[in-house]
């Protein structure tokens, strides 16, 4: 019993301690880049129960501000494949357990 | 009376040939008609009638007219305003009917049926409150055109769509995890080595940390040589003048020669600063030292040690700041990056130029260092026995003092003590300071090591060797003044040069006590070098801004070339160097700006090389010895 609860309070220092923004992969241009992935923490941030919402939030703020058609995918486990603009991808960690993956095809 | 005449109100002023009536008459109402009878028309006039052979009465119309203009205008009550009004109207009842009740087009042909008397008071009412203008149907007719309508045309474009690209990945906690561990490891390793960027992009994706810095130093080789590049371009016509020009006058102009300018030295952090001294790097000839600092006595501020290239006149190859004056410094010999300083305090440094650091090697004091007394002349020597790097100084706290690098550390020996009498140094100190006098110059021999010339504030040169520390070997009641250069010459073994501040160069032989050539310049003169291609060649600069170059087999007198070579009056030479391998020589001043200079052929001609080198030179400079 120990052991797991130490295992927790772990798990919980662990998250604390790397819920920083950890970029994965991406090829946007730095301004965007750095905007993309603000955005992205402000609204997993608010919407830490609900992924749902938060990848709403995202992507209607991607399309207003670049353009139409983005797609957004936060989720704790799954694997992906998609075909996107080239320079309109972000795919990043946050939070310790969340990925999120934002890209752009009309 | 009028209101608004102007004219004097309230003043009743009666003519004189007024008729003068009674009260009663004035009250009397008199009534006036107005008819139409023209006062002026005759009513008398009559005419022979010869139908009826009689005299008739002809009467004259009575009425005048004043003003007759024809127009279109017709009168609405009369027979032809009222068609006029009928017809037009039916035509706008008609449209004025479709548009506010949708009902048929038929009803305006009904309208014509339908009875006359309300039509038109309707239609005119409708008609009158339209304000439709009636026009005279000889006047107006309604024409219409149509333009002409450009045909339209389909014009149809794709853009090429933006690119696009697969990506693909997989999100798990493991992943998430290890990505975190590798992220946290990775700024350990930062935080404890310097910044490492690395970018390794494949299509896995891995970390991709900020790494979009502009940073030059990767390049900094390449930058190099392209300054150098845009500096040649830039300044082309000085690079081939430097290589190529050769001054055709000089032919013409006799024995005379010519400075042609060449770059101009300048570094902006220089301001305010005066060169105090030059030196050629004897392995890369086309890099000079120049040290700054300041000549004034009141105004001791920091100084520099800058270092330029001929390649690139426009910015240094290395600058090295320092907290004081600059007095003299001197480059070694072989090991072409050492460089040896001195202080306007009395400290010594050796910089290091393959080191990266704007710090010194290392740094001496002097020993007894109670008041600033600069060093006047660093040179250095060979190195000594356990290949250690050393150099003497002189200063003036009247001590000619050799230091030795030992491994980072300077370790200074007294070699001499100057005095007037000559050399004794076991006298104590406070005794001996009523005949001390400071140093001001000091110059190796070319060939002989061990000896060496040391000019003093008072005028003196004396001759001194390093092995004996306590005596001169010979003393030269050379100026007046302080000797500002002493210098030997290049070739000959015995010749030596000295200028000083009574405004005199002289030059002499060793062996004799009065000098071998007097030159006045009228000027107080900043320095004085020898050619290093002949031993017949100097220049001397002064305050006055002049060159002077002095070839004493062709003219023993005057100077060849006397140029002023500032461009401000004000400015003062400072010193003066001739470059070992081209003939090209650099002015500093007290401006912090130094000039190079390319002799013209006249100035460079080098004696002819007879069988009995030195003594016909002796000769020539001494017909006195004969």
């Amino acid at each position: 019993m120990a052991g797991t609860g130490e295992a927790k309070k772990e798990e919980a220092d662990y998250k604390r301690l790397n819920s920083f923004p950890l970029i994965r992969h991406t090829d946007m241009p730095e301004e965007m880049r750095v905007e993309t992935m603000e955005l992205c923490v402000t609204a997993c941030e608010r919407f830490a129960t609900n992924n749902e919402s938060a990848a709403k939030m995202i992507k209607e703020s991607m399309d207003k501000k670049f353009g139409s058609s983005w797609h957004v995918v936060i989720g704790e486990g799954f694997g992906f494949e998609v075909t996107h603009e080239v320079k309109n991808l972000l795919y990043m960690f946050f939070g310790g357990s969340l990925a999120v993956c934002v890209w752009k095809c009309s | 009376m009028d209101k608004g005449d102007g004219l004097d109100r309230g003043k009743k002023s009666k003519p004189s040939d007024q008729l003068k009536l009674t009260e009663a008459e004035l009250k009397e109402n008199i009534t006036k008609v107005l008819n139409t009878h023209n006062p002026h028309a005759p009513q008398n006039i009559v005419r022979f009638n010869y139908k009826e052979g009689v005299y008739q009465r002809v009467s004259v119309d009575h009425t005048a007219i004043l003003f007759e203009m024809e127009s279109n205008i017709v009168y609405q009550d009369s027979e032809e305003g009222r068609r006029l009004i009928l017809s037009k109207s039916t035509f706008l009842a008609s449209l004025f009917f479709d548009l506010s009740q949708a009902t048929p087009v038929e009803d305006g042909g009904e309208v014509e049926e339908a009875e006359e008397e309300d039509r038109p008071d309707s239609v005119a009412s409708k008609a009158d409150k339209k304000g439709v203008k009636l026009g005279n149907f000889f006047h107006f007719t309604d024409r219409a055109t149509q333009t002409l309508n450009n045909p339209p045309r389909q014009i149809n474009c794709q853009t090429a769509p933006p690119p696009r690209s697969i990506f693909s990945a997989t999100a798990n906690q493991w992943q998430i995890y290890d990505a975190y561990c590798e992220e946290l490891q990775k700024q350990e390793k930062q935080k404890a080595t310097l910044l490492k960027k690395e970018t390794d992009k494949s299509k896995k994706g891995v970390l991709v940390t900020e790494t979009q810095s502009t940073d030059l130093t990767e390049v900094a080789k390449e930058t190099k040589i392209l300054e150098r590049m845009v500096h040649q371009n830039t300044f082309d016509e000085i690079a081939q003048d430097f290589k190529y020009f050769e001054d055709p006058s000089d032919k013409f102009r006799g024995q005379e020669g010519t400075l042609l300018p060449l770059w101009t030295f300048q570094h902006e952090e220089t301001r305010g600063l005066s060169v105090t001294a030059l030196c050629w790097n004897s392995k890369y000839q086309d890099l000079f030292a120049v040290g700054m600092g300041s000549y004034d006595f009141c105004k001791q501020g920091r100084g520099m040690i800058v270092f330029y290239s001929l390649k690139n006149s426009s910015f240094p190859e290395y600058v090295f700041p320092t907290t004081s004056g600059v007095q003299c410094l001197d480059i070694h010999p072989q090991h072409f990056y050492l460089t040896v300083v001195g202080f306007y305090d009395g400290c010594v440094a050796v910089y290091n130029l393959k080191k990266k650091s704007l710090e010194p090697v290392c740094k001496g004091t002097p020993k007894t260092s109670l008041l600033t007394n600069p060093v006047w002349q660093v040179r250095w020597q060979n190195d000594d026995i356990d290949n250690n790097h050393n150099f003497f100084s002189v200063s003036a706290d009247s001590r000619v003092v050799s230091w030795t690098l030992i491994k980072h550390e300077l370790i200074s020996t007294e070699t001499i003590r100057l005095s007037v009498n000559g050399g004794l140094s076991n006298v104590p100190d406070d005794e001996q300071l009523v005949n001390i006098s400071g140093g001001t110059s000091l110059d190796f021999h070319k060939q002989t090591d061990h000896l060496f010339l040391v000019g003093t504030e008072q005028g003196k040169i004396h001759k001194c060797s390093i092995h004996y520390s306590s005596k001169f070997l010979k003393t030269y009641n050379a100026h007046n003044s302080a000797v500002y250069t002493v210098k030997w010459n290049h070739f000959h073994p015995r010749v030596f040069i000295s200028c000083s501040a009574d405004w005199t160069v002289k030059i002499w032989d060793d062996t004799i006590k009065v000098p071998v050539f007097t030159f006045d310049l009228m000027s107080a003169i900043g320095d004085v070098a020898w050619a290093p291609y002949s031993s017949t060649i100097f220049a001397a600069v002064t305050i006055d801004g002049i060159v002077r170059v002095f070839d004493l087999s062709i003219n023993k007198y005057e100077a060849i070339c006397q140029q002023l070579v500032v461009a401000k009056k004000k400015t003062k030479l400072t010193h003066i160097e001739f470059n070992p391998v081209h003939p090209v020589i650099i002015v500093g001043d007290d401006q912090g700006l130094v000039s190079s200079f390319k002799l013209s052929p006249n100035l460079r001609k080098t004696p002819k090389v007879r069988s009995q080198n030195s003594k016909d030179l002796s000769i020539r400079k001494n017909p006195s010895l004969k």
